[in-house]
């Protein structure tokens, strides 16, 4: 008998940390009990990206959104659901400040305003199951590369479709598949970079885990294009699931004859292999990856010669990153005047972003280039949690900057290199690469950290900074002493002990970085620092001349109190501070007002986390 | 397994799209079995399995099956509502097994509504 | 020491040296570290050089020379969890294991680390305990986290 519905329970790693392997499995029991498991199908899907209100289930046909289910509320909704046809109200998403919840996923705001191209398939499509992804027309488009169109015509059609490599730079990705193609040497390379090191970004992690193939899919376009033989997908470390997920679904493409000789008898062979990370930020950078995949350290090295003409072993290599892989299948089957007409004029097509931070709705979007930050944080994010002030977000991840709220209605696109643009009104910001890097900032691979009023903008250059410092590979000079110079007087700063003349030296010193480094980790690890120093310079005085944090975060600077009418009043001098102090400074009795030691007190902030009341005052 | 040609995957794709097309909440026809209380006590279960029985032994790919609530008629259940794209939804009432069979010969098939056991035609107005 | 896991796994990578890595990645995950002798083993098979085994086991994080505890929890210092608090994760981990990242208890029974980003920031902060992720963890629900190996571990000491 055929199923008359389809339950999409996702499996992605956010909702599988949320037990919902637990509640697919508890579904499956009481479908059996109810002698429903003929007609209604459980399918696992990967990552549908609204991570913040998982474990996550979409019903189909009608799309009814489960959200936060536990496996007590199984029973109920199997009787009510699939034997009564009454959707469960109580287990659906309501937005804040909604009157009523909202059954469909398609009308949940979160998911309405995206446009899904990278990551069309997903909770679609079992992972695990290459007929699910030809279902959804999965090699449709290498049918089409491979019997109707030269590999010229293919490059053509990427060119013109103005796809830009979405790892954070912004290449044409047509540009890079000529140079690769018109290059001598044999073998030739095709290279999926999945060494997702940003951190805050997850968009790579996310392709793999919920559709593998379409990243396959777009490398086997790739290799008929340029002329490649061997491809490498290159995992990160930290991402096992990924890894298992991409590792069956080459498997699979193997068994059909998708990847090996004489691929679907048109005369081409490729095949794929994949190489797991160890764990080195740097090797997101071109030539330390392919250094890694050698076997060797991860030490990047000048360029030119490129990898289009000198990669993996000495040969011409295409490396892309993994949601452009993605990104060209749709583009072949829907042709480029399809997708040229998403976007602005310098940014085609959509970009996966991973919402972050202090936001409602955080989670994975993917959305028109050129939409602005505005919309993203507000219309999609759902605005700030427990009504703080927005004050900046975050993109490009340790390479890029921080973007003020006052700009946040500029549209989001890709910028020229050479940087020449005529100034351009903040208030209007699109997401597109060139008015990112115009702002200081950069695409990067999509992070966008959403940071309040409690978010202190000193310390987050110099978190980002301390990152770049320990992943500095140490090769070059501006980057292994320019970097940890800058962290020292950011930490100095931090502790209360900067001077204004330390500001004129960070700037000074992270325009060296950033002019001489050898590779990108070092040309763009000042950025964090510079736009932080342009856009919140006022921030850095208070704490070097007041001696004073403004948002309480960097402790030397702070100092605690237990307001007693509050703790008293409210919380009944409950004592929940006194037991987590872990320097045991704080005193006081049941029903008794606490007091804070500050002789004993070493500012750690835990008595704020704790109290229930908001007692304890930071100033 | 055998190595694929353009055609199997042309076949393959056949196939898959009909067991996945679910997921899309799209088809040409749309049915809706009513299982309230008084849909089930009246053998609304039977219904559905009929109705599911129909698409598969006419290997039908384009219709959807779906259940709701009581539909507020319960002296005339079990109902379905039948609803080919782009026409008024019909509401059939006091259904069995063989009149399953004839609806969808006539009106999922043929698309001539079974007048005789259809209520109405068109759902009430909401708001 | 035992050197037939070892051989299995240069086996299962050809013997090629350009796998040293994937070798190495290998034997941290059989080991829980990488040993000496086992080092020693694998760059005469190969016939490498020790320092070059040795360069890339210092290089990379996934590699530890010492042994990682049976329970290696990583605490998620990325951007997003960073912004949420984490470093009060970690140091409350720190406190009621005293050790602090990079240490395993004597015991064995815990190592602590800090990562970079495990790609979970939606639900930021995140915490693993080995396999097991752990996300919108609170000061109050370390505890909770710990409580739960501990009891493993009791549990498994009286079988």
């Amino acid at each position: 008998m055929p199923y008359r519905v389809h339950c999409m329970v996702c499996a992605g790693t956010g909702c599988v940390s949320n037990r919902s392997l637990d509640v697919r499995d508890a579904l499956e029991k009481e479908l059996r009990k109810r002698g429903l498991e003929h007609e209604v199908q459980i399918v696992t899907t990967g990552c549908n990206g609204f991570c913040a209100v998982g474990p996550l289930m979409v019903v189909q046909p009608d799309g009814i959104f489960y959200q936060q289910l536990t496996t007590k509320d199984v029973p109920q909704l199997v009787e009510e659901h699939f034997v009564k046809g009454r959707p469960v109200q109580r287990l659906m998403y309501t937005p804040p400040e909604a009157p009523a919840p909202i059954p469909k996923m398609s009308d949940i705001p979160f998911f309405k305003h995206q446009r899904l191209i990278a990551l069309r398939n997903r909770g679609l499509v079992d992972p695990e199951k290459i007929e699910d992804y030809i279902a959804r027309d999965g090699y449709q488009a290498l049918v089409k590369a491979l019997t109707q169109m030269t590999p010229d015509e293919i490059i053509e059609e990427i060119t013109r479709a103005g796809l830009r490599g979405r790892g954070g730079a912004g290449f044409p990705t047509g540009v890079k598949w000529r140079k690769v193609r018109e290059a001598r040497g044999e073998p030739k390379y095709i290279i999926c970079n999945g060494d997702e090191g940003d951190p805050g970004a997850f968009m790579d992690r996310s392709i793999f885990e919920s559709d593998p193939h379409s990243v396959i899919e777009g490398m086997l376009i790739g290799a008929r294009a340029i002329g490649a033989r061997y491809g490498v997908v290159y995992i990160r470390n930290e991402y096992p699931l990924a890894l298992e997920r991409i590792q069956i679904a080459i498997q699979q493409a193997r068994e059909y004859g998708l990847l090996g000789e004489n691929i679907l008898d048109s005369g081409l062979d490729f095949d794929i292999s994949v190489t797991r990370g160890a764990g080195a930020f740097v090797c997101g950078e071109e030539t330390a990856l392919i250094a890694s995949v050698e076997g060797r350290l991860g030490d990047p090295r000048a360029r030119p010669p490129y990898p289009a003409e000198s990669g993996l072993w000495g040969k011409p290599t295409c490396i892309n990153n993994v949601e452009t892989w993605a990104n060209v299948p749709p583009i072949i089957l829907n042709g480029w005047e399809w997708y040229s007409q998403i976007g602005t004029e310098r940014s085609k097509g959509t970009k996966v972003f991973s919402l972050v931070g202090k936001v409602r709705n955080t989670g994975l979007v993917e959305v028109p280039m050129g939409i602005t930050l505005r919309q993203l944080i507000y219309d999609i994010g759902g605005g700030i949690p427990g009504d703080k002030k927005f004050k900046a977000v975050q993109t490009g991840g340790p390479s890029g900057g921080c973007i003020p709220a006052g700009m946040m209605d500029q549209p989001i696109e890709y910028v020229a290199p050479d940087g020449k643009h005529e100034a351009r009104d903040y208030l209007d910001l699109p997401i597109d690469y060139e008015s990112l890097t115009e702002v200081g900032s950069m695409m990067g691979s999509g992070g966008l950290v959403v940071m309040d009023e409690d978010t202190c903008m000193v310390d987050v250059a110099r978190f980002f900074l301390a990152f770049t410092q320990d992943e500095s590979c140490g090769a070059c000079a501006p980057c292994r002493e320019g970097t940890k110079l800058m962290l020292d007087i950011l930490t100095r700063i931090t502790q209360g002990h900067g001077t204004m003349d330390d500001l004129r030296a960070l700037e000074e010193i992270g325009w060296v970085v950033k002019q001489t480094s050898l590779c990108g980790l070092g040309k763009t690890a000042p950025n964090p620092v510079l736009t932080t120093l342009k856009y919140f310079r006022d921030e850095y005085i208070a704490h070097i001349e007041a001696h004073k944090c403004p948002a309480h975060v960097c402790r030397e600077l702070n100092t605690y109190r237990i307001d007693p009418v509050i703790c008293v009043e409210r919380g009944h001098g409950c004592g929940v501070c006194r037991r987590e102090c872990p320097e045991k400074a704080i005193f006081g009795e049941k029903n008794q007002p606490h007091r804070i030691d500050t002789t004993k007190c070493k500012k750690c902030g835990v008595c704020v986390d704790v109290c229930h009341f908001n007692a304890v005052i930071v100033e | 397994m055998p190595k694929l040609k353009i055609e199997d995957l042309a076949r393959m794709r056949e196939e898959a799209r009909r067991a996945t097309m679910l997921r899309e909440g799209a088809g040409r026809v749309k049915i809706i079995v009513h299982l309230g209380t008084c849909g089930i006590a009246a053998g609304g279960r039977n219904i559905m399995a009929a109705v599911l029985r129909e698409i598969e032994e006419r290997n039908l790919h384009d219709v959807l099956v779906t259940t709701s609530g009581c539909a507020g008629l319960c002296s005339r259940e079990p109902m379905m509502t039948v609803e080919v794209l782009g026409q008024a939804p019909v509401k059939y009432v006091d259904l069995t097994e063989g009149k399953v069979k004839e609806i969808f010969a006539e009106h999922v098939m043929g698309g001539k509504i079974a007048e005789r056991y259809a209520l109405a035609v068109g759902s009430e107005r909401a708001m | 020491m035992e050197l037939a896991t070892v051989e299995g796994i240069i086996r299962r990578h050809g013997a090629q040296k350009s796998a040293l890595i994937a070798m190495l990645q290998d034997i941290q995950h059989e080991y829980t570290y990488l040993p000496e002798d086992v080092l020693r083993h694998l760059s005469r098979t190969l016939n490498v050089p020790l320092s070059r085994a040795y360069s890339l086991a210092t290089f990379y994080r996934a590699f530890s020379l010492k042994p990682k505890g049976r329970h290696p929890i990583s605490v998620c210092l990325g951007t997003a969890c960073h912004v949420k608090g984490a470093v009060k994760i970690l140091e409350k981990f720190e406190r009621e294991l005293g050790i602090k990242p990079g240490q395993t208890t004597p015991d064995l029974n815990f190592g602590l680390e800090q990562v970079r980003c495990l790609g979970c920031c939606g639900l930021a902060p995140v915490v693993t305990v080995g396999q097991d992720l752990y996300g919108k963890v609170t000061v109050p629900k370390v505890d909770q986290i710990l409580k739960r190996y501990q009891k493993q571990e009791a549990a498994h000491a009286k079988t």
